[in-house]
């Protein structure tokens, strides 16, 4: 296989610690982590390597697990092991914690943006999923308290453009929650994972969705609405999600991440191997029956498990990962001839 | 993940098993020009002297642990433990577990693998115990924990 995925850089972002997960910003110029140091670091390009921009580290008492940046860019979500989420407002000079959202019992695991910037997700070990308003004066108020699950909540995502919400988890599901009248609703149960769900991610549409498991599979599943020409049944007005590909055989470990690069379709997952592969959807896949290859291996990406992968927004190629290393790569990603 | 149980004892009368020698030093070993591979038997001597959380006795003599359930690859960078709670419905088998990989954790160089099983069939809830020591994030979040941080360290402490 050629060389289609090169190193750029490596920093070594949280040492003598693990490094958690990514989050790129919306204009694709800074990319936040955060790590058991308790830290959340930012980074922005200096020439061709990377520095650090600004360090946040007063927020947490214990691991910060995820962050995510909003839409437009101004706040930077933190989920934390001490069981609540910080929100950073960016300033002239840097980051200033502006609310901390405390409700769940236990860990957190996740937070995610929707798509306007009025809502947020959260979810926990407390096995729930909470979705939060943001007001004018940037209260956040808990509008809904999801118990789907019957196990700890390791991931939330929202639909590109929709205010649909995808959750996954420890009982090896994934769901989906939309609102009905003043509340949230579970939606859709997603199953066929063997093991834990530990990452999901939409494609540029919103049609389709990707899950990675402790199972050593990823898989794609499809969206069909109701009078589908597929003639999938759909139970009332809601969409059903069916699993439509299912990669096994390609990671020896479990899968932690997963990132669905919108301007190139290139999926790209994070593995306990120390490995990132990248896949790509093959010119004559069917929409029924979809078929992806494996475009890239590169066997020690990292020195150890590879927790995080994020694609830039902006620009095409750019990949960003993470390890229980304590480092942060990136690379560059050519997509092989003939793909 | 688990709770220190106020305790009467689970398993009263524990068959007791007897300690295996020290590990003969060979040729090899002697040799410094050689690079020394791990081994199983080093990754038993780790273990085997972990204090059961409730009786005052190694892992190794209740035969919770054994030299053949013991699996490394050094070449791939490999460890596989296998243990056999004292009984089937054993409550504190994720401990013992935890205590197990906390050990390896931190004795091992960082590129090492740990899998840390319960022996198959040995357990009611083999898979649910399995599950949760094979999700390094729970793990993690457990050794936040300073209370169970503490009770994973007191069987991992040498006895006087």
């Amino acid at each position: 296989m050629p060389e289609a995925l090169s190193l750029l850089c490596r920093v070594p972002a949280h040492p003598e610690s693990r490094c958690w997960a990514l989050a790129w910003s919306p204009g694709g110029a800074l990319l936040a982590s955060c790590g058991g140091d308790r830290a959340v670091r930012v980074w922005g390009r200096a020439g061709s390597s990377w520095t650090c921009r600004a360090v946040l580290g007063d927020g947490h008492q214990r691991t910060v697990r995820r962050v995510a940046w909003s839409p437009c860019g101004s706040y930077l979500a933190s989920a934390s092991f001490d069981g609540t989420t910080c929100i950073w407002k960016r300033q002239e000079d840097g980051f200033e914690c502006v609310a901390t959202l405390e409700g769940h019992e236990n860990e957190v695991k996740s937070v995610a943006w929707a798509p306007s910037g009025s809502l947020l997700a959260t979810c926990s070990r407390d096995k729930s999923v909470w979705v939060w308003e943001v007001d004018e004066e940037e209260e956040y108020e808990c509008v809904s308290v999801l118990n789907a699950h019957t196990q700890d909540v390791k991931h939330v995502v929202w639909h590109p453009s929709q205010e649909l919400l995808a959750s996954a988890s420890y009982d090896d599901t994934v769901r989906l929650y939309r609102e009905e009248e003043d509340d949230w609703v579970c939606c859709a149960t997603l199953e066929g994972h063997d093991s834990t769900v530990w990452a999901v991610a939409f494609d540029k549409e919103g049609e389709r969705l990707a899950s990675v498991s402790d199972d050593r599979t990823l898989r794609v599943w499809r969206r069909y609405h109701p009078g589908n020409k597929e003639g999938v049944a759909c139970s009332g007005t809601d969409p059903t999600w069916k699993c439509v590909c299912t990669l096994s055989g390609y990671h020896s470990r479990t899968i932690y991440d997963v990132s669905w690069c919108h301007l190139t379709g290139a999926l790209a997952t994070a593995c306990g191997d120390d490995a990132i592969r990248v896949f790509e959807e093959s010119p004559t896949s069917e929409e029924a029956q979809p078929t992806f290859s494996l475009t890239t291996h590169v066997p020690r990406a990292h020195s150890q498990d590879v927790n995080g992968v994020a694609w830039n927004p902006k620009e095409p190629g750019l990949l960003a990962s993470c390890s229980d290393d304590g480092d942060i790569a990136f690379w560059k990603y050519q997509s092989p001839e003939g793909c | 993940m688990v709770g220190p149980g106020p305790a009467p004892l689970e398993n009263a009368n524990p068959l007791i098993y007897r300690r295996s020698g020290e590990r003969p030093v060979t040729a090899r070993d002697e040799d410094e020009e050689l690079p020394d591979a791990i081994d199983d038997r080093e990754i038993f001597d780790l273990i085997r002297s972990i204090n059961d959380p409730e009786h005052p006795l190694t892992l190794e003599e209740l035969n919770v642990v054994e030299q053949v359930r013991v699996k490394v690859n050094d070449a791939e960078s490999t460890v596989s433990v296998e243990f056999t709670p004292t009984i089937p419905h054993c409550s504190m088998a994720t401990l013992i577990g935890l205590s197990i990989k906390v050990k390896l954790l931190r004795s091992l160089p960082e590129r090492f693998k740990l899998d840390v099983h319960i022996t198959p069939g040995t357990h009611v809830s083999e898979h649910a115990v399995n599950k949760q020591l094979a999700d390094k994030e729970r793990v993690a979040a457990a050794l936040e924990n300073s209370h169970l941080l503490e009770v994973v360290n007191q069987c991992l402490s040498a006895r006087s």
